[in-house]
């Protein structure tokens, strides 16, 4: 079976809408495009059934309640709320706020600016595999913590926090725990209340649903968290996000979550599978090959490979048939490699040298097969170009040489 | 954002990859950039004694496809050009024949370093430097 070129290897990017996605969604564009906060007519009370009906679907995917979903623009504004929401109500407890150095930017950006603002925030180093412990973490705290913000999963590396021990720890002191679990709603089981989480943030895009839409979780008793929005309006959502809700995208990211809910059991063995085909594929044919972040602890879509020797942006560059991404600085603006790899002590040179793989439910075994055949043949060509790869095959330490920079 | 043509043909057909030996009074080397940086370029430049040509040139590069790309066109402009008009090579003509995006610039500005890193490598070998506070190149440690 030939595959169809190019291939989607990025689904820690985004994911294709689904198609069963797609359709829950057309008819709230045109014959039931009513606002759901439209109380006297039956268009508004369709669209509120569709929102409420997403709001028990998403609900469902975490263990909670439907009451206590807030739908926001997207995961971005979810942590923003999440945090800057936390941080306002509850200044006058206290003022410290515990995350992690490998956070999304749209968490460690808002904790920034929170410290700019006076509040003290302290960013828990990770190890090798890119996770912290409970015990980090109790450490960290001090009588003025008042909200411990940790990722479910890594973006880049797929490496997964123990969210479920942290969750308990912040039980046990009395403080709120705010967990980004884009990258794990619908691949990983996940349980606001056996894991004990307080604040919770998703997203539709990552979880084959539409772009544009996210919510936040936000826990109504034991205890009942409070946010000051930081949107004000018409006081939508529990006055927590106030805005005409997308109904389209709602019922669409309810529908996803539902599609991926029921399908997590077959689908999470199915990627994973995927994923080990691909890794074992390259890594049994490419000597000095290595894996970022945890070797089981992980997502089971994720894998995060440096390719000694041959630099990230150039090896996609040969690989161009293949939409995957990379840890290089040259695949951002920033001309800085990955601060994820970094926080994890992954030299730059070897940052410089990841590839990000994210397998998804459209991904298929041929499609692997074929990805892992380029990229065999691209760094063997590319090691060849690489005066590194020849000095290092003629025995010369690369770290021994007074290397110029610029 | 796609890469021009010229790029990709350089990338996928690269011009005069490997090198010479270092040993060789005729060539100079020049090796810049560095691993943590994500570029290194090595370029090598055999000169004919009699004529004071340029007469080969050779490259290996650990980057992006637009450093391989500056570094491979980098060893066609060289041949058969007098060391004097190898210095007189800049980086923005590299950018221009290659339609270099603002952040590959410095791909060209590499490739602009290591052919002046090679020429003084080999005017070292050569001795002309004598009398001149040696900056050794990198590659001869």
């Amino acid at each position: 079976m030939s595959v169809k070129l190019p291939i989607y290897l990025d689904n820690n990017s985004t994911t294709r809408t689904d198609p069963r996605v797609v359709e829950v969604m057309l008819p709230y564009f045109t014959e039931k495009f009513g606002n759901s906060a439209s109380r006297n007519h039956p268009f508004g009370w369709a669209a509120e059934e569709a929102v409420e009906t997403a709001r028990d679907q998403l609900a469902a995917a975490i263990g909670a309640s439907g009451k206590e979903i807030i739908f926001t623009s997207g995961a971005t504004e979810s942590n923003n709320l999440a945090l800057k929401g936390v941080a306002a109500m509850y200044k006058k407890k206290g003022n410290h706020l515990i995350t992690t150095a490998t956070e999304h930017k749209c968490v460690l950006d808002t904790s920034k600016r929170l410290e700019r603002d006076g509040f003290s925030v302290t960013y828990l180093p990770v190890d090798k595999f890119g996770r912290v412990s409970a015990d980090q973490i109790r450490d960290a705290m001090t009588d003025k913590t008042i909200l411990v913000s940790v990722m479910f999963a890594n973006n880049e590396i797929g490496t997964m926090q123990p969210v479920a021990d942290i969750g308990k720890l912040c039980k046990e002191k009395g403080v709120l725990f705010h967990t980004d679990a884009v990258q794990a709603v619908g691949k990983v089981p996940v349980d606001v209340e056996a894991m004990g989480i307080d604040l919770l943030s998703f997203t539709a895009h990552k979880m084959y649903g539409p772009k544009g839409i996210g919510a936040l979780y936000v826990r109504k008793k034991n205890p009942r968290v409070r946010l000051e929005p930081i949107i004000d309006g018409g006081g939508h959502e529990r006055g927590m996000r106030s805005g005409t809700l997308p109904v389209p995208l709602i019922a669409g990211f309810g529908a996803a979550a539902e599609i991926s809910r029921l399908a997590m059991p077959e689908e999470s063995k199915y990627v994973y599978g995927l994923r080990e085909r691909l890794r074992d594929g390259i890594m049994s044919q490419l000597p000095e090959t290595y894996v970022n972040g945890h070797p089981t602890e992980r997502l089971p879509g994720n894998a995060n490979i440096s390719f000694a020797y041959v630099e990230g942006e150039g090896l996609m560059m040969g690989i161009k048939d293949v939409a995957v991404s990379s840890g290089s600085a040259c695949t951002s603006a920033s001309l800085e490699p990955s601060y994820v790899l970094r926080a994890l002590g992954v030299g730059d040179e070897l940052a410089h040298s990841s590839i990000r793989f994210g397998l998804g439910r459209f991904n298929t075994v041929e499609e692997v097969d074929f990805t892992v055949d380029l990229i065999v043949r691209e760094v063997r060509r590319l090691r060849e170009m690489s005066p590194l790869y020849e000095m290092a095959q003629d025995g010369v330490d690369l770290k021994s040489i007074a290397w110029s920079g610029h | 954002m796609p890469y021009s043509e010229k790029i990709l043909e350089h990338y996928n057909n690269p011009r005069n990859v490997g090198g010479f030996s270092q040993s060789d009074a005729t060539v100079g080397t020049g090796l810049v950039g560095a691993p943590e940086c994500g570029d290194v370029m090595r370029l090598q430049i055999k000169v004919n004694a009699d004529t004071g040509l340029i007469e080969d040139a050779r490259f290996k590069t650990f980057g992006c496809g637009s450093a391989i790309a500056s570094s491979s066109l980098a060893t066609e402009w060289l041949k058969g050009k007098t060391l004097d008009e190898a210095l007189a090579i800049k980086n923005t003509s590299i950018v221009e024949e290659l339609a270099l995006p603002p952040v590959k610039v410095h791909c060209s500005v590499l490739a602009e370093d290591a052919i002046k890193a090679a020429i003084k490598n080999y005017h070292e070998k050569q001795g002309v430097t004598a009398g001149v506070e040696a900056e050794v190149a990198v590659a001869s440690h």
